[in-house]
């Protein structure tokens, strides 16, 4: 049979990023599917080692305006991680309830997109309407829709002001109502039943193979999240339920994310009410060299920094990994046998970000790509050996890898 | 002014293009066609094509790659097109302004007929910004 290729993109009116597809398709079942990225790369890992630790939190906000508190948040905690410091309550309650209110918009938003994707542009304006209550809500506390600059090493920048937290928790309470009538709305809609149920299936094995992160994994059964699996923020200090869904298809995605929002409103409004009295920042001065990694739980999944001081005023070497990163390539798994139509819906479903997960290829004059994956995963190898000489570690076989003491 | 851009300044068609942003403004792009700022009371909707559209709405830092796509369009694009930078990286750079893959800000690579500030700008201010275009091709500044 005769196999055709769609383009889509770099520059496509359903996509606000730009990204380029290649799906090959038989008559109307995907086949293959290729993208590329690039379009949106700015070298932020370099820039953030050409600023000091303070000033580069302001560029990692700006890898992605989306997850505009996530990547800050891991950042910080790396440096935490380095230096050791205990972050006061305070902090760390102002801190929870920034990165809850950004999963809140960003999962409306992407709930919005999902409706715009699929046609039903009901969904998206009611999805939008509602987010802008959110984003209110985000300017009262921090003084700006997006981007909130809040998080410094050690620390808060900004404390709240307690005459704005009973405003703030009047908007909350009336967010409920229209947020669960939207949820009713979509949840029970046939239309949106035919065209999500069953369709773009990640099974749980796939899930683990590809290392999928956050609403991804967990609609596929596998319960993988940072707030409950790591101690930060004020998340083991309340009560919150982790969703978890077993059929991975398109509509499970769907219902842990609308389900997910209920449950940041909870942690949102115990963090309002429960705001610890006490210092917005540690004090920390100076970073010591050593080196230490930051995790937090984004809307979209696990987002990682690496960071490596040797202890002057900048980072050495700064590693962002995003959730996309490990999320895209669970589509070439849930694409492939789809119909055409549904390939868009399948997409949006991880929740994509190319900002976040831009990367750079390097290629000689004539346009050969020098360093393609497996010298990629040589050099790494040759690494990990250098290493593993240095601190005298023996390589263990790899049946050994079960029996090895925790 | 021609009876063209007479008649085209009634409904303005925008195609958005982001060439390196941080995604923010181009969120806040989308957010002006929602319901809160509802920019179609204006005449202006988001076109699915460049072919189609009379302003361009320019966001992000022009990287490399992005650069020569944004030349090639704004050669597709019908004449008169109006080009409009969005946010500070398309101003400026801002602070992508020493990263080693922006070369050149955009006014250097198309001509650009109004800059809206911020990171992001509000969707008050980027509607506000386009309604002040309207006005100066009118001649009334």
């Amino acid at each position: 049979m005769k196999k055709t290729i769609i383009p889509i993109g770099p520059y496509h009116p359903l996509q606000e990023e730009p990204e380029y597809f290649t799906l090959t398709v038989d008559g109307e079942t995907v086949v293959d599917i290729d993208a590329e990225i690039g379009y949106n790369h700015r070298g932020i890992e370099k820039l953030s080692e050409l600023k000091n630790f303070d000033q580069s939190t302001f560029v990692i906000e700006r890898i992605c305006g989306i997850c505009s508190t996530s990547h800050p948040y891991a950042y910080v905690r790396a440096l935490e991680d380095i230096a050791g410091v205990e972050v006061p309550p305070r902090a760390r309650y102002i801190r929870t309830i920034i990165a809850e209110g950004e999963r809140l918009h960003s999962h409306l938003l992407w709930l919005g997109l999902a409706g715009h994707f699929l046609g039903y542009n009901t969904v998206y304006m009611w999805a939008w309407k509602l987010r802008e209550e959110i984003l209110d809500v985000m300017e009262i506390v921090s003084g700006n829709r997006n981007n909130y600059a809040m998080f410094r090493p050690g620390g808060v920048r900004r404390d709240i002001n307690p005459d704005d937290i009973p405003i703030v928790l009047k908007k909350i309470k009336k967010i409920v109502p229209t947020l669960t009538m939207l949820h009713k709305a979509v949840r029970d809609d046939p239309v949106l039943h035919a065209r999500t149920k069953g369709i773009g299936v990640l099974t749980k094995e796939e899930s683990i193979n590809f290392s999928a992160l956050g609403p991804t994994s967990r609609a596929s059964g596998v319960a993988r999240d940072v707030r409950k699996d790591t101690v930060y923020g004020a998340y083991h200090e309340m009560d919150w339920k982790m969703i978890v869904t077993e059929n991975g298809d398109v509509f499970d995605k769907v219902v842990v994310r609308m389900l997910e929002m209920l449950e940041t409103i909870k942690i949102l409004q115990y963090c309002f009410t429960h705001l610890p009295a006490g210092p917005i920042d540690s004090g920390l001065k100076g970073i010591p060299a050593g080196e230490g990694i930051g995790t937090h739980e984004a809307p979209r999944g696990e987002t990682f920094h690496y960071v490596r001081s040797d202890g002057t005023n900048r980072p050495v070497r700064h590693k962002v990994r995003a959730p996309t990163f490990m999320n895209l390539p669970t589509y070439k798994a849930t694409v492939k046998g789809s119909q055409l139509a549904d390939a868009v819906i399948i997409l949006a479903a991880i929740d994509p970000c190319y900002c976040c997960t831009e990367r750079m290829a390097i290629r000689d004059p004539g346009g050969k790509r020098l360093f393609d994956g497996r010298e990629l995963v040589a050099l790494s190898q040759r690494k990990s050996k250098l290493v593993q000489e240095q601190l005298g570690i023996r390589e263990l076989p790899l049946d050994a890898l079960g029996q090895v003491a925790p | 002014m021609t009876l063209t851009t007479k008649a085209l300044l009634k409904s303005l068609w925008v195609f958005h293009l982001s060439t390196g942003s941080c995604n923010n403004c181009d969120i806040e792009v989308l957010d002006c066609l929602t319901p809160r700022h509802d920019v179609e009371r204006f005449g202006i909707k988001l076109a699915g094509s460049i072919r189609h559209a009379d302003v361009l709405l320019v966001t992000g830092s022009c990287n490399r790659k992005s650069a020569a796509l944004l030349q090639k369009l704004y050669k597709e694009a019908p004449q008169p097109c109006f080009v409009v930078a969005i946010g500070e990286c398309s101003l400026s750079r801002g602070i992508f302004i020493h990263s080693y893959n922006c070369p050149q800000p955009l006014d250097a690579l198309v001509p650009v007929s109004a800059y809206i500030p911020g990171c992001p700008p509000k969707p008050e201010a980027i509607i506000s910004g386009v309604l002040k275009l309207i006005r100066k091709v009118k001649g009334k500044r």
